[in-house]
């Protein structure tokens, strides 16, 4: 499924449109810099300021991506590159830049247009919040930090990015930070996809120290083109990996912290105690498709060194850690009440999938459930929030119950999201990003596992979101507050998601794989129908429409219309309640860290609290103290010696002088009686010399 | 015994009165009185100098004596006329009570 990628002439001089692409993350982030000064009653400049500069940025994300397509239709694969020198020394240069090229270009749209419609739901949903005004700063900011990463033409540009993007999910996730378990939420977010980005800076330095440069893209001289990537294969790095599989690998490892990859996606399901558009916007458009965006940008790196239809190390690695998150946070989702908590998970999962995607079929097949994900993803988690206002922050599935009546166009856009999550067939575009990943699997040459991992986890996705809908909007209402329909502003931009839900779909159909023919820079065709009816195709589209709905079927089954008590046990939970306690308890990750590595980190700290204190603390305390004795001996020297002797001469010189001055009395006759003992004296003397 | 040995050992003795009289009297008049016995020892010197001297036809000797004597009286016509002052002044001619030129 390996292709190469450029058939078209490339484009490589930077037209005006990509000299100017800076300002799509820059006005957001000026935005969030002015709106940081406002007073805090300035709601409507704030928001009003924080929309504006997105729409700003997705007019122009339209521009640039309507550029890319013209020259696309004009048989040029448009690579951009806009690149400077931000440091030098001496000869070594650090130069950043940005890129416009088709894949900068998809995502820029993409995060700007759901980012924009999350923002003018924010005006609804935090319509009472005190802090509107901080709220919608920390959300262009992020948005921002997000378009940055996006057009970024260097490794270090986007880390730059992408530690904004961790900075402001801190502190949107901790935005009710007077909640305790927001607090420790949005440090745990931060805490874990540190431990990503440590590896990511690893891989950052060792491939600047094999390249000399962080470019993409530079004009062959880039570090993910084929010379720098000669050189990278070349070099061994132990282990039976080249320098470009182990930088691939840790490259990996940052972007599995932030898209919440299998060890490091604790994180990410506490982010759900951020406001519902935090997480939609974390889950949808910004934060986790950030670490899959990289791989994608980066593939060249990845992919490095693999046979035509082979895969390399790097490659593999992330295929099994997305094949096995895909099934491990699927098999989680199942026994969750929380409705926020039910989709964190999914996303965990659905990333899963992209990240298997990535691995499997290349840049188009993963970037296609990005995007796909991205709409119906963010919908859900507006429907939730949508569902979750109207109940008074009842956030509980089990409280919740017939709500299909009582809040129609919410359940309407709901029941889309979901089918398009779950993959229901033909219609929905989650079907056609799904089943291009399921292709790939298929045809892998490496192992079949993936595959059967994939399906198997599609049928719990079925599964899990029938379960959340069923408790969600059927069956009799068990809640006791009363539920409304949210506001306009808040129903409307579901609506539009829910549209796109089912419309982008066609963009990435196998009979018209227009999508794919765009990322990778050669001409679309169109394919027909017949590619429906060749062999292999439609069994695995039978396939797949048949897991979805068995796992619609059974979910319905167990859960349909039923409107069991929140005290009630599941109905899985009577049947196997060994396995529910496990997958309820999510697999005891939480605990088995809270076991291990953090009392490790704990015992660790503490040691090197000791050496601080103790060890390191007594050198300089005696350091310090010896200083001081010296001081005193000094001191006493200049006192005793210095001080002494010289007050001792002018004692005595004052003393010399007393007695002097007393010779000096005034009588006259007393000095003539001197000179005539001196006259007497020197008689003596010259008489006494003169005889000898 | 020379002849000159008597006039110097006359002079010594003129000198010592004199110097005896300056370093006892109290009265400001007595001291002048003494250091003018001095100086006319001196003088008495010079006299005997020349005259047993080398060269006693030429009249140096006299010619120092009455250069001395002419100095004499004026040093006494000032100290004498400074006395007259200090007594006007403070009503004394006590030379211990004359003290306020210390040191």
């Amino acid at each position: 499924m390996i292709q190469e990628a450029i058939s078209f002439t490339p484009q490589l001089t930077a037209t005006p449109i990509a000299g100017l692409l800076w300002l799509i993350p820059a006005v957001p982030i000026l935005a969030a810099g002015v709106i940081s000064l406002l007073k805090q009653p300035k709601r409507k400049t704030s928001s009003t300021l924080a929309i504006g500069s997105l729409g700003f940025s997705l007019l122009f994300s339209i521009c640039a991506f309507l550029h890319v397509l013209t020259g696309w239709m004009h048989g040029q694969a448009v690579r951009e590159t806009v690149n400077f020198t931000w440091i030098q020394v001496g000869t070594t240069n650090v130069d950043l830049g940005w890129v416009l090229d088709p894949l900068s270009a998809v995502m820029l749209v993409m995060v700007c247009f759901v980012g924009l419609l999350i923002f003018i739901y924010s005006t609804g949903y935090m319509a009472h919040d005190e802090n509107f005004t901080r709220f919608f700063c920390f959300l262009a900011l992020f948005a921002g930090a997000m378009l940055g990463v996006v057009i970024s033409n260097s490794l270090l540009l986007l880390f730059m990015c992408w530690e904004l993007v961790g900075l402001t999910s801190y502190l949107l996730i901790g935005f009710w930070y007077h909640k305790p378990s927001a607090a420790a939420a949005a440090k745990k977010a931060f805490l874990t996809t540190r431990v990503g980005d440590i590896f990511f800076l690893l891989g950052m330095v060792w491939l600047y120290a094999q390249t000399n440069t962080l470019l993409f893209y530079n004009q062959g001289a880039g570090s993910i083109e084929t010379g720098a990537l000669t050189g990278l294969l070349a070099a061994h790095a132990g282990w039976g990996l080249t320098a470009a599989g182990a930088v691939g690998l840790l490259i990996f490892a940052g972007a599995a912290g932030k898209s919440g990859q299998l060890p490091l996606h604790v994180w990410l399901p506490d982010a759900m105690e951020g406001p519902t558009p935090v997480s939609a916007l974390i889950h949808a458009a910004t934060m986790v498709a950030a670490g899959v965006y990289l791989i994608a940008r980066v593939y060249p790196l990845m992919q490095a060194g693999a046979l035509t239809g082979g895969t390399t190390t790097a490659l593999t690695v992330v295929t099994f850690v997305g094949a096995s998150t895909a099934v491990f946070a699927a098999l989680i989702a199942v026994a969750q009440n929380d409705i926020k908590r039910i989709l964190a998970y999914s996303t965990v999962s659905q990333l899963g999938y992209m990240m298997a995607g990535l691995g499997m079929g290349g840049v188009a097949v993963g970037m296609f459930h990005l995007i796909t994900h991205a709409f119906f993803k963010a919908l859900l988690f507006m429907g939730a929030g949508s569902v979750i206002h109207g109940c008074h922050e009842e956030q509980d599935i089990r409280h919740m119950g017939g709500l299909s009546k009582k809040m129609r166009l919410t359940f309407f856009t709901y029941a889309i999201g979901m089918l398009a999550l779950s993959g229901f067939p033909l219609l929905f575009s989650g079907f056609w990003s799904k089943d291009g990943i399921l292709e790939a699997a298929q045809h892998w040459s490496v192992a079949k596992a993936p595959f059967y991992m994939l399906v198997f986890g599609a049928l719990l996705t079925a599964f899990y979101m029938t379960r959340q809908v069923s408790y969600a909007f059927f069956g009799s209402y068990r809640g006791h507050a009363e539920v409304h329909e949210s506001p306009k502003v808040m129903t409307l931009p579901l609506a539009i998601l829910a549209f796109f839900a089912i419309a982008l779909g066609a963009l990435g159909t196998p009979a018209w794989p227009w999508f794919r023919a765009f990322l990778e820079g050669h001409s679309a065709e169109y394919v027909g129908w017949h590619v429906f009816f060749e062999p292999g195709l439609p069994a695995l589209m039978c396939t797949s429409a048949l897991v979805v709905f068995v796992g619609l079927g059974l979910g319905w089954l167990l859960y349909g219309n039923r409107s069991p008590r929140a005290e009630e046990a599941d109905i899985l939970e009577q049947k196997i309640p060994l396995l529910w306690k496990l997958m309820s308890d999510r697999f005891y990750v939480d605990e088995f860290y809270g076991l291990t590595f953090i009392p490790f980190y704990g015992w660790w700290g503490r040691v090197a609290d000791f050496f601080d204190r103790h060890v390191w603390g007594g050198l300089v305390a005696f350091t310090a103290w010896a200083f001081r004795m010296g001081a005193h001996l000094s001191r006493f020297f200049d006192h005793q010696f210095v001080n002494g002797g010289f007050d001792k001469s002018c004692e005595e010189i004052a003393a010399g002088g007393g007695l002097l001055a007393r010779i000096q009395s005034g009588r006259v006759q007393a000095y003539l009686r001197i000179l005539a003992v001196a006259v007497a004296i020197l008689t003596v003397i010259l008489i006494w010399s003169s005889r000898a | 015994m020379t002849p000159l040995a008597g006039y110097l050992l006359v002079a010594a003795l003129l000198f010592a009165i004199g110097l005896a009289g300056a370093l006892t009297r109290r009265n400001a008049i007595l001291v002048l009185i003494g250091i003018e016995l001095m100086l006319n020892a001196a003088n008495l010197n010079l006299i005997a100098f020349w005259r047993y001297g080398p060269h006693p036809e030429a009249l140096t000797g006299m010619m120092f004596a009455i250069f001395s004597i002419a100095v004499a009286a004026a040093e006494a016509a000032v100290g004498l006329g400074l006395v007259i002052q200090i007594h006007r002044h403070a009503h004394t001619t006590d030379l211990d009570a004359m003290n306020r030129m210390k040191g």
